[in-house]
């Protein structure tokens, strides 16, 4: 989970580099991935939305709620704890924690769209793919996220992507939504520098937001 | 902070309230695994798990095999009556040459206290206590702590009678240090003769099974372990039925929704009426799932994770 950033504050010894999105653009971005998903005539029929959990499973019930209000009836909506399909389980993993797996109905035959915060090593979606295939078989699975930051290390893309940017190994994405942390904010977390500067010039401004990294891109689909 | 801080797993006594609560949150998170279509996770791939008991038993030994089946978990189940002990081997030299084939885990049920304790100085394998003479059966009060949690919603403040052969139980003893621990009230009661001395310094101990139901939230029955008894412990099964038996006219004393469980096997119509067995307030095969359930999260918090922080 190191990647992801789990809640506020910033972990220590990271601070914000960037406000990707702020409670709007983030509403924004959820409303374009719910009009996408019931532009597409066959999921029409049957459609049920995953979320991973953490983060995802409010993003789930959030899309949900906007494909209800895009004129499809409401999907059900499940929870997905990959804990125990981690690759790294037994060996580099902390402890699980386990907060539980549900899946509210049949997935059979149905077209099940996978919900996460942040996309990068594809190695969670991996673990969900597999959890997801050992309760029936779903016509077809597609992936559905709020930031696609790459590094892929494994073949996955995302097919509804909120907000793709470029980012290096060591930033984090942290995702913020109210249900869990009482704010709809997206940060792009840098490394504090190992050595704080002299107190003289450029500390004194307020937090750094440099207009240089704007996001790549805002559609989807790029992975 | 990590959820389970421990190697092993030999006993209640010494574990913090919050590492208890952590097991119960994990067998809570995995019991819904067994209503899968598909009941396998991968978790625990390329694990070994020796069941090695010393001691008849089927629903631990199954629950544990079960467990280990659903998290993917390769095991080995070895009956002492079937192996090298009959040809004398000590504990020691059978531990050694199964920890020569290096398993992750080794799962020990043995007459013997102390004997899962003896097994984690000796082995490098991670130790977990399957009950252990009369002295601990961690997993059982942890499967109990589960049940009346889902029914009750909590453990705190409930009353819970622990009734029947505490001299040779294991099980009463492993449920008061846990039910203490959580906050519950525990009430022993047996006959003076199936009473350990120094138990009262645990819970209070009545002889008298009326005064001990009266009011309880739940009545946990213990078997009498006649393979254990050397002497007369009391007259005959029929006065044991009727002095100490759970009697539908005795659970009307309890709670209205009071809840009955039971470690089995059980011998019906001595420490339990068949009747109360199979009613409506029984929990015991409520009591087997959620044993599946606990066996699992052991199984988890000892072999998954490296046991650092989360």
């Amino acid at each position: 989970m190191s990647a992801k950033g789990a809640g506020v504050p910033a972990p220590p010894g990271y601070r914000i580099r960037q406000e990707l999105m702020d409670a709007e653009r983030l509403a924004r971005a959820l409303a374009r991935i719910a009009r996408e998903i019931v532009e597409r005539p066959h999921h029409a029929e049957g459609l049920v939305l995953v979320g991973v959990r953490t983060r995802g499973v409010p993003l789930a019930r959030r899309l949900a709620l906007l494909v209800g209000d895009a004129g499809l009836p409401p999907p059900p909506v499940g929870a997905l704890d990959i804990t125990l399909y981690r690759d790294d389980l037994t060996t580099v993993a902390p402890q699980p924690v386990l907060r539980g797996t549900e899946i509210p109905v049949s997935i059979d035959g149905r077209t099940v769209v996978l919900v996460d915060d942040v996309l990068y090593t594809g190695r969670t979606v991996r673990a969900a793919l597999d959890e997801i295939i050992d309760f029936g078989r779903p016509a077809r699975v597609k992936l559905a996220v709020l930031v696609d930051r790459g590094h892929r290390e494994l073949p996955i893309r995302a097919d509804y992507a909120g907000q793709t940017i470029t980012t290096t190994r060591d930033e984090i994405v942290q995702v913020l939504l109210s249900e869990e942390d009482r704010q709809d904010r997206v940060l792009l977390l840098e490394k504090e520098p190992a050595r704080p500067r002299p107190a003289a010039g450029p500390r004194a401004r307020p937090p750094a937001r440099p207009a240089a990294r704007r996001p790549k891109g805002k559609r989807g689909r790029r992975a | 902070m990590s959820a389970y801080p421990h190697r092993h797993l030999l006993g209640i006594e010494r574990l913090e309230p919050d590492e208890i609560t952590s097991i119960l949150d994990t067998a809570q998170g995995l019991r819904e695994i067994l209503d899968r279509p598909i009941k396998k996770v991968p978790a625990l791939r390329g694990k070994t798990v020796v069941n090695l008991f010393y001691e008849p038993s089927t629903r631990t030994r199954a629950s544990f095999e079960v467990a280990e089946k659903v998290l993917s978990a390769d095991s080995l189940s070895i009956a002492a009556a079937a192996s090298s002990v009959q040809k004398g081997e000590t504990l020691l030299d059978t531990a050694k040459n199964l920890e020569a084939m290096n398993p992750d885990m080794i799962v020990i049920r043995h007459s013997a206290a102390g004997a899962p304790h003896f097994l984690a100085r000796h082995c490098r394998a991670a130790i977990v206590n399957a009950g252990d003479g009369a002295h601990e059966h961690p997993t059982q009060a942890l499967l109990d702590a589960l049940t009346l949690r889902q029914r009750k919603g909590r453990i705190e403040g409930l009353r819970v009678a622990i009734v029947g052969d505490v001299l040779h139980s294991r099980v009463a003893r492993s449920n008061v240090w846990l039910l203490s621990k959580l906050g519950a009230r525990p009430v022993l009661c047996a006959p003076p003769t199936l009473v350990p001395p120094g138990i009262e310094a645990l819970a209070p101990v009545t002889h008298r099974i009326d005064e001990a139901v009266e009011g309880a939230d739940a009545v946990m029955m213990l078997r009498i372990q006649r393979e254990r008894m050397t002497g007369g412990y009391y007259p005959s099964d029929r006065e044991y039925h009727v002095r100490f038996g759970l009697t539908e006219e005795r659970v009307k004393r309890a709670k209205r929704d009071v809840l009955i469980l039971h470690p089995g096997p059980m011998n019906r119509g001595v420490e339990i009426a068949s009747e109360v067995a199979d009613g409506p307030y029984s929990v015991i095969l409520d009591q087997v799932t959620n044993g599946v359930a606990v066996r699992m999260a052991v199984l988890l918090l000892l072999l998954g994770g490296t046991g650092e922080p989360s």
